[in-house]
C-alpha cells in the first residue's frame, strides 16, 4: 500500500453510492432493518479495529471482544452509576480500552501465530470473568441496564432510532478515516513489512516489538470506541457482549471482508450482522451458519469479499499483499 | 593489538554453542573502517552462524563484539543497524509480496524518525521516495520500482538485496554470499556491482567461490569448523598447506 494511488474510479463511484445510501435511505427502512443497519456500523469499527492487527500485523487475536466488553462497561457503570456526562464516559472508555491493550500488549506480543490466538483468547476471557464475577461493579449476570442514549451537548437529540443511526455513522466515518490515515503512513507500512518478515524488518533498524506494540494499542483503543457505541446503542450491557463467540465473529468479519483492506472488514461485518439477524429467525442453528461462511471463505474466497471483488472487477487475482495475512 | 576505537569491526574470542555443537569457536577479527574482507570455507564451517553473530540475530555464547568502538555484545539487531551495520542474505529474505519500492522504503525509512508517523501518508515525504530510487539505480533495478518482488528473477532479487542494505547509508556492510545461486554472467555484473562501492563502505563479503573473493578483496579470513584457520592477503593464504588440505583434500 506505499504506492497509495488513490482508489481508482469505479471503485470511488461505487463507495459514494454506498455512503449514499448509507445517508438517505434510513427514513425508508423499517425499524428493524435501521437497527440492524447501526449495528453493522458499530460493529463495522469492532472489524477494522482488528483488521489492524490481522490484516497488517498478521496477528490473528481471538480476545478482541474484550476491548468492546470494556468501552461498553466504562459507558455503562458511569452513566448508570454516577450519571457521567457523554463525553467523559467515552474519553474513560477509549482510555481504559488503551490501557487494558497495554498491559495485555506486554503479556500477547511474547507471542505470535497460534500461541498469539491462545494468549489473547485467555486475555479475553480474563476480561468476561471480570464482568462475570465482579457483582458489585458490574451487576455480573444481569448485566447493566437502562444505559440512556449519549448527549452530546448538541442541539440534536440522540434518543430516537433515527438520529443515533446517524450519529454511529459519523462515528464509523471518523474510526475508518483514523485508521485510513494510520495504514498509509509509514508507521502502518510498517506493520505490514513486519507481517511479511519480521527478521528482516529487524536487521534493517526497526525495533519490531515496539511498533507490534503500538499497533496493539491502537487496535485496542479503537476497539473500545465499538464498546462505547455499543453501551448507547443497545442500552444494555452484559458479559455476553464479550463471549468467545463475539471475538470469533469478528475475527469472521474480517475475514470474509478480507484481509488488509480495513473497508473489507466493515462489510463483512455488515454481512454477518444481516446474515445473523435473518437466519436466526428461520432457525436456532445459527451457530452452524457461521461455521459454514467461515469456511467457505477459507476454501473459497480466501482474499475475502474485497478480495472476491477486485477478481470480479479487474478479471485478474488480488494482489494478494494488500490482503493476505 | 589495534586500539578497538580506531576499528570497524572487532571480534574477541567470539563463540556460539548450539548444544554440543560449537559452530562458531574462538574467532577474534578486526577490520579497520573502508577494508574490505572475504570470508571463505567450506560447507558448514559457521561463516552464516559467525554473520548473524555480529548483526545480532543470534547472542554468542562466548566472547565480546564491538562495533565503530562500541560495545554491542548485547545489543539487538535494530541497535547494531542503527550504528552503522547493514546486511544481506545467503537465501534471498525480501519482503516477496510487497513491490521493489515498497521494499526499499521499508529499507529508506528503517533508521529515521519518520517510521513512527501515523498522521499522514508515506506518498507525502518524497524524500524517502528519491533515496529509495536512488537505492535501485545503483544496484541496476531502475524501471523496476512497481514489480511484485515475487515476480522478479532470482538475479533481480539478489540485487534488490544490496539495495535495501545500501538504502541506509551503512557504514559496514555484511555480504552473505552475493553471488550465489547466479549464473556466471550474473555473478560477474554482481561483482562489478559491489567493486563500484563506496570505497568509504567497510565490506565484509561471505563467499564460496573463490575467484570471486579474490576479486572483491585482498584480505581472506579462512574459517574452518568454526575455527580461524589462515588469515592473510590472497596468495598467502593460497599457499597456506592447511587451506589447500581442506580445500583440495590431503595428498
Amino acid at each position: 500500500m506505499i504506492r497509495l494511488p488513490l482508489l481508482p474510479r469505479h471503485r470511488q463511484i461505487g463507495l459514494g453510492i454506498i455512503l449514499l445510501l448509507l445517508i438517505v435511505s434510513p427514513p425508508f427502512l423499517s425499524s428493524f432493518l435501521l437497527s440492524l443497519l447501526t449495528q453493522a456500523l458499530i460493529y463495522g469499527v469492532l472489524a477494522m479495529s482488528l483488521d489492524l492487527l490481522v490484516g497488517y500485523l498478521g496477528l490473528p487475536s481471538l480476545g478482541h471482544a474484550a476491548y468492546l466488553g470494556l468501552g461498553a462497561y466504562s459507558v455503562g457503570v458511569l452513566t448508570t452509576r454516577y450519571g457521567a456526562n457523554s463525553w467523559l464516559a467515552l474519553a474513560v472508555g477509549l482510555l481504559l480500552a488503551m490501557a487494558v491493550a497495554a498491559v495485555f500488549g506486554l503479556v500477547a506480543l511474547r507471542a505470535t501465530g497460534v500461541y498469539f490466538l491462545m494468549i489473547t483468547l485467555a486475555l479475553g476471557m480474563v476480561i468476561w470473568g471480570l464482568a462475570h464475577r465482579w457483582v458489585s461493579m458490574t451487576q455480573g449476570d444481569n448485566g447493566i441496564s437502562g444505559v440512556p442514549r449519549p448527549d452530546l451537548g448538541l442541539p440534536w437529540s440522540f434518543a430516537k432510532a433515527i438520529p443515533f443511526y446517524y450519529l454511529s455513522l459519523v462515528a464509523f466515518l471518523f474510526a475508518l478515516w483514523v485508521l485510513w490515515v494510520i495504514v498509509r503512513s509509514p508507521f502502518g507500512q510498517s506493520l505490514v513489512g513486519i507481517r511479511e518478515s519480521e527478521s528482516r524488518m529487524r536487521t534493517l533498524g526497526y525495533n519490531v516489538w515496539l511498533h507490534k506494540y503500538i499497533g496493539f494499542i491502537i487496535a485496542g483503543t479503537v476497539g473500545g470506541f465499538s464498546g462505547v457505541l455499543w453501551a448507547y446503542y443497545n442500552g444494555f450491557v452484559s458479559p455476553a457482549n464479550m463471549e468467545l463467540a463475539t471475538s470469533v465473529e469478528a475475527l469472521l468479519m474480517v475475514a470474509l471482508g478480507g484481509r488488509a483492506t480495513l473497508l473489507g472488514p466493515a462489510i463483512g461485518a455488515a454481512a454477518i450482522v444481516f446474515l445473523k439477524n435473518l437466519v436466526s429467525v428461520y432457525t436456532h442453528r445459527w451457530v452452524l451458519i457461521l461455521g459454514a461462511v467461515y469456511i467457505g471463505t477459507i476454501v473459497y474466497a480466501p482474499e475475502g469479499i474485497a478480495g472476491a471483488f477486485t477478481q470480479l472487477t479487474k478479471g485478474v487475482k488480488p494482489e494478494p499483499l494488500r490482503s493476505k495475512v | 593489538m589495534t586500539d578497538p576505537g580506531a576499528l570497524a569491526l572487532s571480534l574477541s574470542g567470539v563463540s556460539k554453542a548450539f548444544g554440543g555443537l560449537c559452530a562458531v569457536d574462538g574467532v577474534s577479527l578486526d577490520v579497520t573502517p573502508g577494508e574490505r574482507r572475504a570470508i571463505i570455507g567450506p560447507n558448514g564451517a559457521g561463516k552464516t552462524t559467525l554473520f548473524s553473530l555480529i548483526s545480532g540475530e543470534q547472542p554468542p555464547t562466548d566472547g565480546r563484539i564491538t562495533l565503530f568502538g562500541r560495545d554491542v555484545t548485547r545489543l539487538p539487531p535494530h541497535r547494531r543497524a542503527a550504528l552503522g551495520m547493514a546486511r544481506t542474505y545467503q537465501i534471498t529474505n525480501l519482503f516477496p509480496r510487497l513491490t521493489v519500492l515498497e521494499n526499499c522504503l521499508l529499507a529508506v525509512q528503517a533508521l529515521k524518525p519518520t517510521k513512527f508517523h501515523l498522521h499522514r501518508a508515506l506518498s507525502r515525504y518524497p524524500g524517502l521516495f528519491e533515496r529509495a530510487r536512488s537505492a535501485l539505480e545503483a544496484v541496476g533495478l531502475a524501471g523496476k520500482d512497481g514489480e511484485t518482488v515475487r515476480n522478479l528473477s532470482h538475479g533481480e532479487q539478489r540485487q534488490l538485496e544490496i539495495a535495501l542494505a545500501l538504502a541506509g547509508a551503512p557504514k559496514l556492510l555484511l555480504l552473505d554470499e552475493p553471488t550465489a545461486g547466479l549464473s556466471p554472467a550474473e555473478s560477474h555484473l554482481m561483482t562489478g556491482l559491489l567493486k563500484r562501492l563506496d570505497p568509504a563502505i567497510t565490506i565484509l563479503v561471505i563467499e564460496h567461490d573463490m575467484d570471486v573473493a579474490f576479486e572483491l578483496t585482498k584480505r581472506v579470513t579462512v574459517l574452518h569448523f568454526g575455527k580461524v584457520i589462515a588469515d592473510g592477503l590472497g596468495d598467502e593464504v593460497k599457499a597456506n598447506p592447511l587451506v589447500q588440505e581442506i580445500y583440495l583434500g590431503r595428498e
